[in-house]
């Protein structure tokens, strides 16, 4: 989470995308080049305004953005990608948006 | 006078070789790995390239700026410092990790059948404070379903007595309640929330345990198409200790890693970790090279990220309880430059 490494990771494990398919694909989600991944000062920037969450420290807190599950469902929406615990949550939160997703699922 | 270097054998102990003795070592290495599985040995350029890595004083060896990999876990965090969802934490927060695996110490599916509603509630919390995907990883583990931890003959006691068939039928139904219980805890664990299961160290108790995950990683993908399934190996080889099993008509006893890999992907899984065992009598430059040369055949027809375990007494990494840094950045370093890997 310093980079981009969680989605990419995420690329991997949900869609089985090898390396270079993943890294092109969130590199063109974010609107950043493949190389930019690896960058913790280029994603500071990319995951601060796309609200991806962040590294938090005891000097960087950054309690009026998204983080964790918050931003997951950023995460899911940026990505295209169906993320479960943010179907889950919304599901048991009530929230519409996700209800159809998590219904198709037997 | 040539220069030596140091260096690390298998187990992890720390001495000093010359640039001829290291490029004598990955010769042996590579050599040994191609004789035994009939694959090629690596190329004079990528021979070139692990002595680079391996002569050199550097306690930490990496990859290019751009040439990065993801990482996933078998378990993440100590399991001693705080509650498991702070140990995810601090693996995502202050390691970095890219993805986290939430497991419990006693590592297989047997056991964490029992706790299976606890397990399924940390799950559900550890998502709702985590960022980066998280992962629910045990072992199938095979022998634990054999007498006198589980209910059906022991096949160890069985092989022995020359009783063969005997052996063969109890490994036969032990599959049976091992699919079982992956099944359900992978559904649990779906429910939960999580982004995937880890079947770690499939086929440590041979060809009946390879067949066990392969046959719930078939049923768990048709139940769930999105869940992301890992299957990390437990050696370079299958044993045949039933010897007769099959997976889509292929027999599954002495099976290399490319090998492997095609049944595990057919099976339904999206990511494949291939392991090769560490010799702790050979050095670590000739573990690296065989590693490298038994996984290399995979990366050609890989169609799923392949993901090769390098860790404790796996992929080039001494066997030892505290892995020294100068060792495992460079074998992460040598599967990355040379293999193009998907990911560790």
């Amino acid at each position: 989470m310093r980079a981009a490494g969680d989605l990419v990771a995420r690329m991997q494990i949900t869609r089985g995308m090898r390396i270079g398919e993943a890294k092109a694909y969130v590199a063109e989600r974010l609107g950043v080049s493949p190389s930019d991944l690896s960058d913790p000062l280029a994603m500071e920037d990319v995951r601060r305004d796309q609200q991806l969450g962040r590294i938090t420290t005891f000097e960087m807190s950054y309690a009026s953005e998204s983080s964790a599950m918050e931003s997951k469902f950023r995460i899911a929406e940026l990505l295209d990608l169906r993320v479960n615990c943010v179907e889950r949550f919304a599901q048991h939160a009530g929230v519409a948006r996700a209800m159809t997703a998590v219904d198709s699922w037997a | 006078m040539e220069i030596s270097y140091p260096t690390r054998d298998g187990d992890g102990s720390l001495v000093r070789m010359t640039r001829s003795q290291l490029r004598s070592e990955l010769e042996d290495g590579t050599q040994a790995a191609a004789a035994r599985a009939k694959v090629p040995p690596l190329a004079t350029d990528e021979l070139d390239h692990l002595l680079d890595i391996w002569a050199s004083p550097a306690r930490f060896s990496s990859v290019d700026i751009g040439d990065e990999v993801v990482l996933t876990y078998d378990g993440s965090g100590s399991k001693t410092v705080g509650t498991r969802t702070q140990d995810l934490l601090i693996s995502e927060q202050m390691l970095g990790a890219d993805s986290v695996e939430l497991a419990h110490v006693d590592y297989s599916f047997k056991a964490v059948k029992t706790i299976l509603p606890h397990e399924a509630q940390n799950m559900k919390d550890a998502q709702l404070v985590l960022t980066a995907p998280v992962m629910y990883g045990a072992m199938p583990n095979l022998g634990l379903y054999s007498q006198p931890d589980g209910p059906v003959p022991n096949w160890s006691e069985l092989l022995p007595l020359t009783k063969i068939d005997e052996a063969r039928a109890a490994q036969e139904e032990a599959i049976e309640h091992a699919v079982k219980d992956m099944v359900a805890v992978a559904d649990a664990m779906w429910e939960a929330g999580a982004d995937g299961i880890d079947f770690d160290t499939a086929g440590a108790a041979g060809d009946a345990d390879l067949l066990a995950t392969l046959l719930a990683v078939e049923k768990i993908r048709a139940a769930h198409p999105d869940m992301g399934i890992e299957v990390g190996m437990a050696g370079e080889f299958v044993l045949g200790v039933h010897g007769q099993l099959e997976y889509d008509g292929v027999r599954l006893a002495g099976l290399w890693p490319r090998e492997q890999m095609a049944l595990v992907r057919r099976a339904g899984a999206t990511i494949f970790g291939p392991a090769v065992n560490v010799n702790t009598r050979k050095s670590g430059a000739w573990n690296i090279a065989r590693a490298l040369t038994l996984v290399k055949p995979c990366m050609d027809v890989a169609e799923v990220p392949v993901h090769m375990n390098v860790g404790m007494g796996v992929g080039g990494v001494p066997m030892s309880s505290h892995l020294p840094l100068d060792a495992v950045s460079r074998a992460s370093r040598a599967c990355v430059d040379i293999l193009q890997l998907d990911g560790l």
